[in-house]
């Protein structure tokens, strides 16, 4: 009776938890995409919860378990990270590599070839130091409250760290890609003028030598 | 035996009890693709008496801006902004229920836009451990809690500035790859027109041959 009572406890708080986070709708045959600019080294953890839409109540059903949700995670360069079908509940984790925008896309495991029905998808994406699990560190390496505090300011300044890294890379590629315009611009315009003498000259040459064969210069 | 399932039966609620509270705040932040014509809601459940920020910022995609309406489970309307480019907005919960956000791009016909948003519900929740006893906190704790309070700010700001620089520069990413593109269109339009001219001339001085010899 007990740990009847733990187990439904424990259902009670993951529902709860669960239950909470933001949702959105989207079709069955629907991809769903968004993006996370992250430094590298940077975990990510997005949880999420699937329910297919209800027909006879018109509402959603509390579970649906035959529904899987494939769960697609690429890196800047293009590069699919992470690409699996996971159950209608749970959780994914990657670590970036490369920093730069990570596109993490979500669509179910439909086979049908139009829009089904709708879908309710709660999700939660916690990035970096959010991420952190403190109560998990502060049980595992028996750390004090102020230990734990000092831990999670230690996290937080590493994060913010690898950030300030990250946008001095970006702001290179940017500074990069200005003077890469400045430069085209340059050329384009010294070329244009050429382009135009050239194009002149060869008008003038071809008209003068046309008029000479038909004798009326 | 019995001292030691009381104990782990404590120790139990002790942590089901943090657990709820962890799942009771949440903060959410996505940066999503906003087609044109398209409207996007976000819905959150929310319990009466919070204090929930929504922010919202537009990173890329025409004019850098979006409808925003943000609703109550009784669809009172409690935020509604036109054409805006980022903001912030910090209500409490008047009653329980699914609260809405919604983005929407249907005034635009072919631009579509990335969105940045954050949803949270609620304080930051505390660090397991902290909070549990009602003793006053010691000085070095509460320095603690300034530096963690700062930290977020910063990080705060370092999200701010960043969604700032990736608007610079995919525009000037954008204006980059429209450089070279026009260039080439327009060096291609030159020498069309000025072999096109020099063709007309010699049409006008070219004499037409008679079809008579065949009658």
């Amino acid at each position: 009776m007990n740990t009847l009572a733990k187990i439904l406890a424990l259902v009670l708080v993951i529902c709860v938890k669960l239950a909470t986070p933001l949702y959105f709708h989207i079709g069955e045959t629907e991809r769903k995409c968004f993006i996370e600019e992250i430094p590298d080294e940077t975990q990510v953890i997005g949880n999420y919860k699937v329910q297919l839409y209800d027909p006879r109540t018109g509402g959603f059903m509390p579970s649906s378990p035959g529904i899987g949700m494939h769960v697609e995670v690429k890196d800047p360069e293009d590069k699919t990270i992470l690409s699996r079908v996971y159950s209608s509940e749970g959780r994914f984790t990657f670590t970036s590599h490369t920093p730069g925008e990570h596109v993490i896309c979500l669509y179910s495991n439909s086979t049908k070839w139009f829009s089904g029905t709708q879908l309710r998808v709660h999700l939660d994406i916690q990035v970096g130091e959010h991420a952190i699990d403190y109560a998990n560190i502060a049980q595992k390496e028996k750390l004090s409250e102020l230990q734990l505090r000092v831990r999670q300011l230690l996290d937080q300044v590493e994060q913010i760290t690898k950030e300030q890294n990250y946008q001095r890379y970006r702001e290179e590629r940017f500074r990069q890609t200005s003077e890469s315009t400045n430069q085209r611009v340059l050329w384009w315009s010294l070329a244009q003028t050429c382009v135009l003498l050239v194009m002149g000259a060869w008008q003038m040459k071809h008209l003068k030598s046309f008029f000479e064969a038909k004798k009326l210069v | 035996m019995r001292w030691g399932a009381r104990v782990s039966g404590a120790a139990f609620g002790a942590a089901l009890l943090l657990g709820l509270l962890a799942a009771l705040t949440e903060a959410v932040e996505l940066t999503f693709e906003l087609p044109d014509n398209a409207k996007e809601c976000f819905f959150q459940e929310i319990t009466k008496n919070t204090t929930c920020t929504l922010e919202f910022q537009v990173v890329t995609g025409g004019h850098y801006d979006v409808d925003v309406i943000l609703e109550a489970p009784n669809k009172e309307v409690l935020y509604r902004k036109v054409k805006t480019q980022f903001d912030s907005h910090t209500f409490t919960a008047t009653m329980d229920g699914v609260y809405s956000a919604c983005f929407s791009n249907e005034f635009s016909t072919f631009s579509h836009k990335l969105v940045y948003m954050d949803f949270s519900v609620g304080d930051e929740p505390a660090l397991p451990g902290i909070g549990e006893h009602t003793t006053v906190i010691t000085q070095m704790e509460s320095s603690a809690q300034e530096i963690h309070k700062s930290l977020n700010s910063v990080a705060d700001y370092q999200t701010h500035h960043r969604l700032r620089e990736a608007q610079g520069r995919k525009r000037a990413e954008d204006l980059n790859s429209r450089v070279l593109t026009w260039s080439i269109c327009e060096t291609v339009a030159v020498v069309f027109c000025a072999i096109g001219q020099v063709l007309v001339l010699r049409n006008f001085f070219t004499e037409r041959r008679p079809y008579t010899q065949f009658n």
